[in-house]
């Protein structure tokens, strides 16, 4: 299935695009996070939440949305 | 009356809506970027009990974004120098000043004499701390935050909504996110989620439908990108607060793994052979202006190890002692175990050296 990709903050940085389509055959968002890190392994110590199809999901949600966002946390204010 | 004409000629406002706003308790913490705007339009609102907690100094690199402040408030504790503008635009209303850090200790109490908070700090202890005190005295928080040009807003702990921790649960490691005085910030993104804060806080005082809770509102100032996210309420983590019944330091007990030796103005005076670390980054001021001293902000410290003096005592300072805290971390990691951190930061290290405490 084909995802897009949506990037915030300093993962935006990390990988040096807003955005960007990838080609996944996994299951859950876990292993999502496992084929991103493989990709950009920086990102395997940051915090990050993931969002699919405009709701933040847990590590077990079944991939089903094609819209997904990466989402650090901020601290500034 | 005057003063608000355009809010009482609104349909959905109204006397009866400018009579909540004139009722309503609202505290901010932190009179930042964030801070700055949600106070204007809140006092010039015409909220009844405006409370403001800032232990910090308006610093002239403050003024590019905080824009209540002027060149005149330079030096001033924060939460005084807001309220003195503030009273000038409204005269009306009430505003407290607390020219302190909020603490586990002062939170709940605060927040129990308030019916919002607003939170607009600038570091994770804080969000957290608010977050968690905000759980155990039932109030909900506006919540906003920034990273150069993108910013975060939402709405917790409303109408048994979700809490900060339903979104983010898991602390990140300290150190591992920067602030805007290390990787910088445009100066309009803070004034423009600022007041989407202020709005959300006024909603929710009218009585609005769609207040921004179970939402998080991400905007992009590069490409004026807004995405809405759904965020779901997960009991679990109002449980975790709930049932510990008191509030904790989120980095308590990571900083306890090594201990650091914290001293005060007191025990400085019983060292000696001193080499004084400045790790705050250039423009930040005042400096301590002193042979000994060497600067290294906090990002360049573990490349720049070749510059300590390993046969002096290293003290650590920063601009409220967090950055030197993790400094000396940092240092002892190294094995750079004659390393101290210097409690409360620049202010109370430079008054500990005027009273001539210790021998230069």
């Amino acid at each position: 299935m084909q995802l897009n990709i949506k990037y915030f903050g300093l993962i935006a940085e990390l990988t040096t695009c807003n955005e960007e389509t990838l080609e996944f055959s996994e299951a859950t968002i876990a292993d999502l996070k496992e084929v991103l890190v493989e990709k950009y392994p920086e990102l395997k110590t940051k915090d990050f939440q993931i969002a699919q199809n405009k709701e933040i999901v847990s590590s077990n949600a079944i991939v089903s949305g094609e819209e997904i966002a990466i989402l650090p946390p901020f601290s500034g204010g | 009356m005057n003063r608000y004409n355009r809010h009482i000629i609104l349909s959905d406002v109204g006397q009866q809506g400018q009579d909540k706003l004139s009722k309503a308790k609202v505290l901010v913490v932190g009179a930042g970027g964030l801070g700055c705007p949600v106070l204007q339009y809140l006092a010039a609102a015409g909220i009844g009990k405006l409370g403001i907690i800032d232990f910090d100094i308006v610093e002239e690199s403050n003024l590019q974004r905080q824009v209540l402040f002027g060149t005149s408030s330079l030096g001033m504790n924060k939460a005084i120098a807001a309220k003195k503008r503030l009273e000038d635009l409204n005269p009306t209303i009430s505003i407290d000043a607390i020219s302190e850090k909020l603490t586990k200790e002062n939170a709940c109490q605060l927040f129990q004499q308030y019916d919002i908070v607003v939170d607009g700090s600038d570091n994770f202890a804080t969000r957290y701390l608010v977050n968690d005190a905000s759980i155990l005295s039932n109030k909900p928080f506006v919540y906003g935050a920034i990273y150069k040009f993108e910013g975060q807003v939402s709405v917790f702990n409303y109408n048994n909504g979700p809490s900060y921790r339903c979104l983010f649960p898991n602390p990140p490691k300290e150190g591992s996110v920067a602030n805007c005085s290390e990787v910088g910030v445009l100066g309009v993104l803070p004034g423009i989620i600022g007041t989407m804060m202020a709005n959300e806080v006024i909603k929710i005082i009218l009585g609005f439908e769609h207040v921004l809770s179970g939402k998080l509102l991400c905007y992009n100032s590069k490409t004026a990108d807004i995405s809405t996210l759904k965020v779901n309420k997960n009991q679990s983590e109002f449980d975790k607060v709930l049932n510990t019944e008191k509030l904790t330091d989120i980095y308590e007990n990571e900083l306890c793994e090594v201990s650091i030796k914290d001293i005060s103005e007191e025990e400085l005076a019983t060292l000696s052979n001193i080499q004084f670390i400045d790790v705050r980054e250039p423009h930040e001021q005042p400096k301590l202006e002193m042979k000994n001293c060497i600067e290294i902000p906090l990002g360049e410290l573990e490349s720049n190890l070749q510059l300590l003096d390993s046969d002096k005592t290293k003290v650590v300072f920063c601009q409220s002692g967090i950055r030197s805290k993790k400094a000396v971390k940092l240092l002892m990691k190294q094995d750079f175990n004659d390393s101290f951190n210097f409690k409360g930061g620049i202010s109370p290290l430079l008054e500990a050296l005027k009273q001539n405490i210790y021998e230069r």
